[in-house]
């Protein structure tokens, strides 16, 4: 008997609504772009956020990564003592030994020499990265080997020239030819390929600010550390116009791998205070991806919360303009209200029909909001390629909101109506 | 759902005369507007209204005549006095009960029809059990059947504003028997109609009589009176005089 009661309030409301039909689709648009904006919205915040998250996360969320930096006061005072002077700075195999040893919950310490030089191929030259690292490389800083394979220990050991080159790399210096059975050159010295891996994450991206999103930058030729030593040596020399620089740098960077993100954690101030003790001049800087990504979803949090009150703002507003129509309908039926009640309807039942028409606009408001509000991102992501993305939380809240407001705004009016004296209301005109 | 013949109400157990169905004792409605302007608008009315009577309430305006509707009508309560309806009181009842005894136990028609626009005539006949929570389907052929019984057995869908002020007065009173009422309660019924049909729809009322239904017409026209077995004349918040149009009706206790 009640579900037939609710049923048949429900289609009474939509009749009702219907015959203002104008006036109906009026104050539902306000739900409906309340309800829109919450969900486009938040979907536009999730996907902003969603990319540098997953940037971040690619570096590892187990990892602290250690990054030799030219300290800004020395090349000053370079221009004071001459044209050519060596520059001394960066992280030293020394250092990396004291993080294997002295930080707890260290499972690995990844050195690497990243040196910017030429990488040439019969008549083909390719600026890239020279990275000189150890084979677990792969594992820690995640590349699929996709031929041949990566450097070994016995590269290592017996300092091979040999190297691996990314995907990239490998298409641009042989668009022809299979590089695997190809050697290549980089500065002086031939290097025999081995492998070809895809990065799935670049560390080196970072380097290149304003290239944290787009296509890898996977000009990488991996060689074996010992090999970069021995033929590159400590002392790099940097032609610029008209000068030569000398940098005595060991390690470019050092990524350290901890056992678990509590490790991390405790280990990032104890890292600090350790480099801090042997790096007077601040020529390192530490990245604690964990650290990013934290602060990363922070800032997603402030963002969706600015965002998603704007839009609340909005439903709100559209929750006014429902109390508003839905007290000058019960004015405009008043007659109606009267007629009912001395044909039997108690106080609560006004209240019941009036309150199932707000909610009837309300949801209804609602449901169109939730279409348009999951399409407009997909446009949004088409048109401007912006990455958006809806989850199914802000779906929920809006239409939850959107309902809530329907009887919070509907009960007001439908009170008043309740309230009306039948007698007044039989003969109001 | 009770046949029309049917209903005989307890009111005869109840003590208060034989056959009275209606019983007012002492009716008093007071409206204070302010400290010194009270206005009496019922000043201690009695009044017995038999099972299958047939009266007229007249009376100038300011004579209580529309308080006496309302009352009757349990769209309000008296400031004092008791009013027996079907055996019950329903001068003390709350809101609530006194919603349920307007939709159980009296049948309204309006001077100005009062049908509700969205609906159409066998929906606007259906209100009264709705708020009775009647299952309108099982109902249903009852309904079409007092639609046909005032003559738009064929204008079922038809919405209020697509029919004259005649059929939409008739579709009032389908309205008014759909409860099975102790008492039709008309107020001015023809006072929108041409002379015509306002026959036809006082003709109607008679039948409706004719078959026993108890009603109380409110009316200023001494023509739409004269058919009624019992005119009751009101002047300043009481009764003035009571006339018997027919010697068959007999006067209350």
């Amino acid at each position: 008997m009640v579900g037939f009661k609710v049923i048949s309030s429900v289609k009474l409301g939509i009749k009702s609504l219907l015959l203002h039909k104008l006036r109906s689709g009026l104050t539902m648009l306000g739900i409906i772009f309340g309800v829109c904006s919450v969900i486009a919205m938040l979907a536009i915040g999730e996907g902003a956020s969603y990319e540098a998250q997953e940037a971040i996360k690619k570096l590892g969320s187990n990892n602290i990564i250690i990054r030799s930096l030219k300290p800004a006061e020395e090349s000053q005072k370079s221009g004071n003592v001459g044209r050519t002077f060596m520059l001394e700075y960066g992280l030293t195999y020394a250092d990396g030994a004291r993080l294997a040893d002295t930080i707890p919950g260290v499972s690995r310490v990844l050195p690497m020499r990243i040196i910017r030089e030429a990488v040439r191929f019969d008549q083909n030259e390719v600026p890239c990265q020279v990275i000189g690292t150890l084979p677990f490389y792969q594992e820690i800083v995640g590349v699929d080997l996709l031929r041949g394979r990566f450097l070994t220990d016995y590269d290592e050991l017996y300092q091979e020239g040999v190297c691996v080159l990314t995907m990239g790399l490998a298409s641009r210096l042989f668009p022809y030819q299979d590089p695997l059975k190809m050697s290549l050159k980089v500065a002086s010295s031939y290097y025999k390929i081995v492998g070809i891996v895809r990065e799935r994450n670049t560390v080196e991206q970072r380097s290149q600010p304003g290239k944290l999103t787009e296509e890898p930058l996977d000009n990488n030729i991996y060689i074996p550390l010992s090999t970069s030593r021995s033929r590159f040596g400590e002392v790099l020399t940097r032609r610029t116009a008209g000068s030569f620089q000398m940098e005595k740098i060991e390690l470019h960077q050092i990524t350290v791998q901890m056992k678990d993100t509590t490790a991390v954690e405790t280990a990032d101030p104890q890292i600090r205070t350790l480099l801090k003790h042997f790096h007077a001049n601040n020529d390192y800087e530490l990245i604690v991806p964990l650290e990013l990504l934290r602060q990363a979803r922070q800032t997603q949090r402030i963002f969706n919360i600015v965002l998603g009150s704007i839009a609340a703002i909005s439903l709100l507003v559209g929750g006014i303009g429902i109390m508003n129509i839905m007290l000058a309908t019960v004015t405009e039926r008043t007659r109606e209200i009267g007629v009912r009640r001395a044909l039997g309807a108690k106080k609560r039942d006004i209240t019941a029909q009036f309150l199932v028409e707000t909610v009837v606009l309300s949801i209804g408001g609602g449901v169109v909001g939730v279409i348009i509000g999951v399409i407009t991102p997909i446009m949004v992501t088409h048109l401007s390629g912006m990455k958006t993305i809806v989850t199914v939380p802000s779906v929920l809240l809006a239409f939850g909101i959107s309902g809530a407001i329907g009887i919070i705004f509907g009960l007001y009016p439908a009170n008043a109506a309740a309230q009306l004296d039948p007698i007044e209301a039989l003969r109001h005109e | 759902m009770k046949k029309v013949a049917e209903s005989k109400p307890a009111a005869t157990s109840s003590g208060n005369g034989s056959r009275a169905i209606i019983r007012i004792e002492g009716i008093k409605k007071t409206y204070v507007l302010s400290a010194e302007n009270i206005v009496h608008a019922l000043n201690g009315v009695d009044l017995s209204i038999h099972q299958g009577s047939y009266v007229a309430i007249m009376g100038p305006s300011g004579s209580g005549k529309s308080t006496m509707l309302n009352i009757l009508g349990c769209l309000d309560r008296p400031t004092a006095g008791n009013y027996w309806l079907g055996g019950d009181n329903v001068a003390t009842m709350p809101d609530d009960e006194l919603s349920v005894a307007r939709g159980k136990k009296i049948g309204f028609i309006f001077q100005s029809y009062n049908l509700i626009a969205q609906l159409t005539v066998i929906e606007n006949i259906q209100v009264p059990l709705f708020y009775q929570g009647v299952d309108l389907a099982r109902s249903h052929d009852r309904c079409v059947e007092l639609a046909r019984l005032v003559g738009l057995g064929d204008r079922l869908d038809h919405r209020p504003a697509q029919l004259s002020g005649g059929q939409q007065q008739r579709v009032a009173i389908a309205r008014s028997l759909v409860n099975d009422p102790i008492m039709i309660l008309a107020d001015e019924p023809t006072g929108n109609l041409d002379s015509r049909t306002g026959t036809e729809v006082l003709e109607m009322i008679d039948h409706l009589n004719a078959d026993g239904k108890t009603i109380v017409l409110v009316t200023h026209d001494d023509k739409v009176a004269a058919r009624a077995h019992r005119v009751i004349h009101m002047k300043d918040g009481v009764i003035d005089r009571e006339v018997l149009n027919r010697p068959g009706a007999p006067a209350g206790s």
